[in-house]
C-alpha cells in the first residue's frame, strides 16, 4: 500500500484475500488463537481445560446449526435464545415423568415455535426477522409463565449427561459433534438440503422450478426450534438448574456470529457446517482467551462485535465479484 | 434478505394515497392500516377505565405518560429507520449507554450531561449508517454488532455494571426528567416537541421525502437523484442520537444511570412502530402512528399490572402475540391494497 504501482494490482488481490478470508479465515483464526494460548496462557494445555471449553461450546454450536439452516434459506431465527428458555422450563415441568419424556416435551415445544414462525414466514409472507422477533418476546414470557423462577434440577441421568464423559470426551461435545454431522449430511446429501439451498439462492426461481418452497421453509424453522430446544435441555443438564429468565440470553447473537464467521453468507444459498463449527469454537476461544488474561466481559462483547462486522465485510467483497 | 418474495415482485406506492382510486373497500383498508392502532387504543383504554377504578386516575395516567415518553423518543428514530426499509437493533443498548454517560457527565453540569451521550450515541449511529449505506452491509447484522459494542462500552465504563452513577437531584439536569410544566412532566413536553418536529421533517422537508423514496424503491430513488447513501446514514445517526437522548432523559428521571434497564427496548420500539402502521418493507409510515403504538403497548402493560393476579411475564406473551396479529393484519391489508 506504500506506492501507487502496488495499488493498481490491489483490487484483484484484495478480492482474493477477502474470498480466502471468508472461506478459511475462521480456521486461521482458530489456529492463531490456539497457538497464542498454548504459548502465552498458563494451564491452557490440559485435559481439564479442553473439557471445559468443549462443554461450554456445545450449546452454542447446536443452536448455530439451526441458525445456519435459517440463514442458508435467506432468513434468520432470532427466537433461539427464548426457545432454549422455553425448553428449560418444559424440562423442569415434565421431569417428574423422567428425563427422556422431558426432553421430548422440550423438543415438541421448540418444534411448535418453529412451526409458528415458519408458517408466518412461508404462508403469510412476514419477514423472518420480525416473525422470529415476535416469537422471541413471546417464548421468553411463556417460559417465565411456566416457571416463574430459577429451579434446581435433580436427576441422575441428566447430571451424567451434563457432566460425564467417555474416554475423556464430554457427552455434550459428542452430542454436538453428532448433530453437526447429521446437519452437514442433511445439507449436502438430502433433497431437503438441496431444496433449502435453492430457495436461499433465489426464492422466485425455486418457486418457478416447482419446489415445495413453503414446506421447506417451515421445516427449516422447525429444525432450528428443535435444535435450540435440545441445546436448552443440554444446558439445563450441565447447569443442573432451570433458569427461564436468563438462559439463552444473547444466544441468537453468538449463533449468528458463529454462522457468519464460518463463511455462510447472509444472502443465503450456501451453508457451511464445518465453518459454523469452527466459528462457534472461535467465539468460545476468544472469550476464554480474554477471560484468562483478566480482560473483562465488556472487552469480549466489543471484540465479538468487531469480529461480526469483519466477517460480514469479507463476505460482501465476495458478493460484489 | 429483509424483502419477501411478494414485495420483490409488486412495487409499493411510495407515499400512501388513501382512497385515491375511489373504491370504498380500498379506502376502508387504508383506514384500518393507518388508524387501527388508534381504535384499539381507545377501545382498550375505555374498557380498562370502566373495569379498574385506578386506571383513569390522574396519577396513573401521568405515570403512563412519563414512562411512555422514553420509549416514544426511541420509537421516533426507529420510525425513520424502518421507513427507509432498514432496522436498528442497537437502540436498547444505546439507550442504556446514553443514560450511563449522562449520569456520569451530570457532575460537570447539564451541558456535559446532554452533549456527552448525544456525541457518543450519535457517533455509534453514524458508524452504523456508514457501514450500512457506504459499505452496503445488512442493517440487522451491523446494528446487532453495534448493540453488543454499545453494551460492552457501557459495561467498561461502569466497572462491569457494578458502578451506578447518580444524578444530583437538585441539579437542572434532574429537573429535565423530574420537573413539571403546567402539571405535566417535562419529558412528556420534550417528547411532544420531538414528535411534532419529526412529523414536520418527515412530511414537509426534502430529507423526509428522500426517506420515503429510499424505502419505496432504492434503485428508483437513486435514479431520481435522491442522495440514497446520505439519507440512510442520516437516518441511523438520528436513531442513535434519539436513543442516546432518551437514555439521558431516563437517567434524569431516575436520577441515576441504571445499567440493567432498557435492554430489549429495541423490541418494544419496533413493535410500537409496526403497530402504528409503518410497513416493515419500507416506503410507508408516519410518526403519529408510532406514538399511538407506544401508548397502546404501555396501556396493555398497565392493564396487565392492574389485573394483579396475572404474572408480569404474561405481558411479554401478550406483546409477542399482539405483534404477530398486527404483522399478519398488516401483511394482509398491504397485499389487499396492492391487488385493488
Amino acid at each position: 500500500m506504500t506506492d501507487l504501482a502496488l495499488g493498481k494490482s490491489l483490487p484483484a488481490d484484495r478480492a482474493q484475500l477477502m474470498r480466502w478470508l471468508q472461506d478459511y479465515g475462521v480456521y486461521a483464526g482458530v489456529t492463531a488463537l490456539l497457538l497464542f494460548n498454548v504459548v502465552f496462557t498458563e494451564n491452557f494445555v490440559s485435559g481439564e481445560n479442553f473439557r471445559t471449553q468443549a462443554v461450554q461450546v456445545a450449546p452454542v454450536l447446536i443452536v448455530a446449526l439451526g441458525m445456519a439452516l435459517a440463514i442458508g434459506s435467506e432468513g434468520v431465527d432470532l427466537s433461539v435464545g427464548s426457545v432454549m428458555a422455553l425448553a428449560t422450563s418444559l424440562v423442569s415441568l415434565y421431569l417428574g415423568y423422567g428425563p427422556w419424556l422431558a426432553l421430548i416435551a422440550a423438543i415438541i415445544g421448540g418444534m411448535v415455535c418453529g412451526l409458528l414462525s415458519g408458517s408466518l414466514i412461508a404462508y403469510i409472507g412476514v419477514q423472518p426477522i420480525v416473525a422470529t422477533l415476535a416469537l422471541m418476546v413471546g417464548c421468553r414470557g411463556l417460559a417465565n409463565v411456566f416457571l416463574p423462577q430459577l429451579e434446581t434440577v435433580r436427576d441422575d441421568t441428566m447430571a451424567t449427561l451434563g457432566t460425564g464423559d467417555i474416554l475423556g470426551i464430554p457427552y455434550l461435545a459428542l452430542i454436538a459433534a453428532a448433530l453437526a454431522a447429521l446437519v452437514a449430511f442433511t445439507v449436502k446429501r438430502t433433497t431437503f438440503g438441496r431444496q433449502l439451498l435453492a430457495i436461499g439462492d433465489s426464492r422466485p426461481a425455486a418457486q418457478l422450478a416447482g419446489l415445495p418452497v413453503r414446506r421447506v421453509l417451515i421445516m427449516v424453522y422447525v429444525c432450528s426450534g428443535a435444535l435450540a430446544a435440545i441445546a436448552g435441555f443440554l444446558a439445563t443438564a450441565r447447569l443442573q438448574a432451570s433458569d427461564p429468565t436468563s438462559l439463552g440470553n444473547l444466544m441468537e447473537l453468538s449463533a449468528i456470529t458463529a454462522v457468519v464467521v464460518g463463511g455462510t453468507p447472509l444472502s443465503g444459498g450456501r451453508v457451511r457446517i464445518g465453518g459454523t463449527v469452527a466459528g462457534a469454537i472461535l467465539i468460545q476461544l476468544l472469550t476464554a482467551t480474554l477471560i484468562k488474561h483478566d480482560l473483562p466481559s465488556s472487552a469480549t462483547q466489543i471484540a465479538q462485535a468487531v469480529v461480526i462486522v469483519l466477517a460480514v465485510y469479507a463476505a460482501r467483497e465476495r458478493g460484489k465479484q | 434478505m429483509t424483502v419477501s418474495y411478494e414485495d420483490a415482485v409488486v412495487d409499493k406506492p411510495t407515499v400512501e394515497e388513501p382512497g385515491e382510486r375511489g373504491s370504498r373497500r380500498d379506502r376502508l383498508t387504508a383506514l384500518a392500516q393507518q388508524h387501527g392502532a388508534l381504535v384499539a387504543l381507545v377501545v382498550i383504554a375505555a374498557i380498562a377505565s370502566l373495569s379498574f377504578d385506578s386506571f383513569a386516575t390522574g396519577g396513573n395516567i401521568e405515570n403512563m405518560a412519563v414512562s411512555s415518553a422514553f420509549l416514544a423518543v426511541v420509537a421516533l428514530g426507529m420510525t425513520f429507520v424502518i421507513i427507509t426499509g432498514g432496522i436498528d437493533l442497537s437502540v436498547g443498548s444505546v439507550f442504556v449507554l446514553g443514560g450511563v454517560l449522562a449520569a456520569w457527565g451530570s457532575r460537570y453540569g447539564t451541558v456535559v450531561a446532554l452533549l456527552l451521550p448525544l456525541a457518543v450515541c450519535g457517533l455509534i449511529g453514524l458508524i452504523n449508517g456508514l457501514l450500512i449505506a457506504r459499505s452496503r452491509l445488512a442493517p440487522f447484522i451491523v446494528t446487532l454488532a453495534a448493540m453488543l459494542a454499545a453494551r460492552g462500552i457501557m459495561l467498561s465504563i461502569t466497572d462491569e455494571g457494578a458502578q451506578t452513577y447518580l444524578v444530583d437531584k437538585k441539579s437542572f439536569f434532574a429537573d429535565l426528567g423530574q420537573g413539571k410544566l403546567l402539571g405535566i412532566g417535562v419529558p412528556v413536553w420534550i417528547t411532544a416537541v420531538l414528535f411534532i418536529t419529526g412529523a414536520v421533517v418527515l412530511r414537509r422537508s426534502r430529507f423526509g421525502q428522500h426517506v420515503y423514496a429510499v424505502g419505496g424503491n432504492e434503485d428508483a430513488a437513486a435514479l431520481m437523484g435522491a442522495p440514497v447513501a446520505r439519507t440512510k446514514t442520516l437516518v441511523y445517526t438520528l436513531s442513535g442520537l434519539l436513543a442516546g437522548f432518551a437514555g439521558a432523559l431516563n437517567a434524569a428521571w431516575l436520577a441515576s444511570g441504571v445499567t440493567i434497564l432498557g435492554f430489549g427496548m429495541e423490541l418494544d420500539a419496533i413493535a410500537a412502530v409496526v403497530i402504528g402502521g409503518t410497513l416493515l418493507s419500507g416506503g410507508l409510515g408516519f410518526v403519529s402512528g408510532s406514538l399511538v403504538g407506544v401508548l397502546l403497548l404501555k396501556v396493555i402493560q398497565n392493564v396487565i399490572n392492574q389485573i394483579g393476579s396475572l404474572d408480569s411475564a404474561y405481558q411479554q406473551v401478550v406483546s409477542g402475540a399482539f405483534l404477530v396479529v398486527v404483522v399478519i393484519a398488516q401483511t394482509w391489508l398491504g397485499r389487499r391494497r396492492q391487488v385493488l
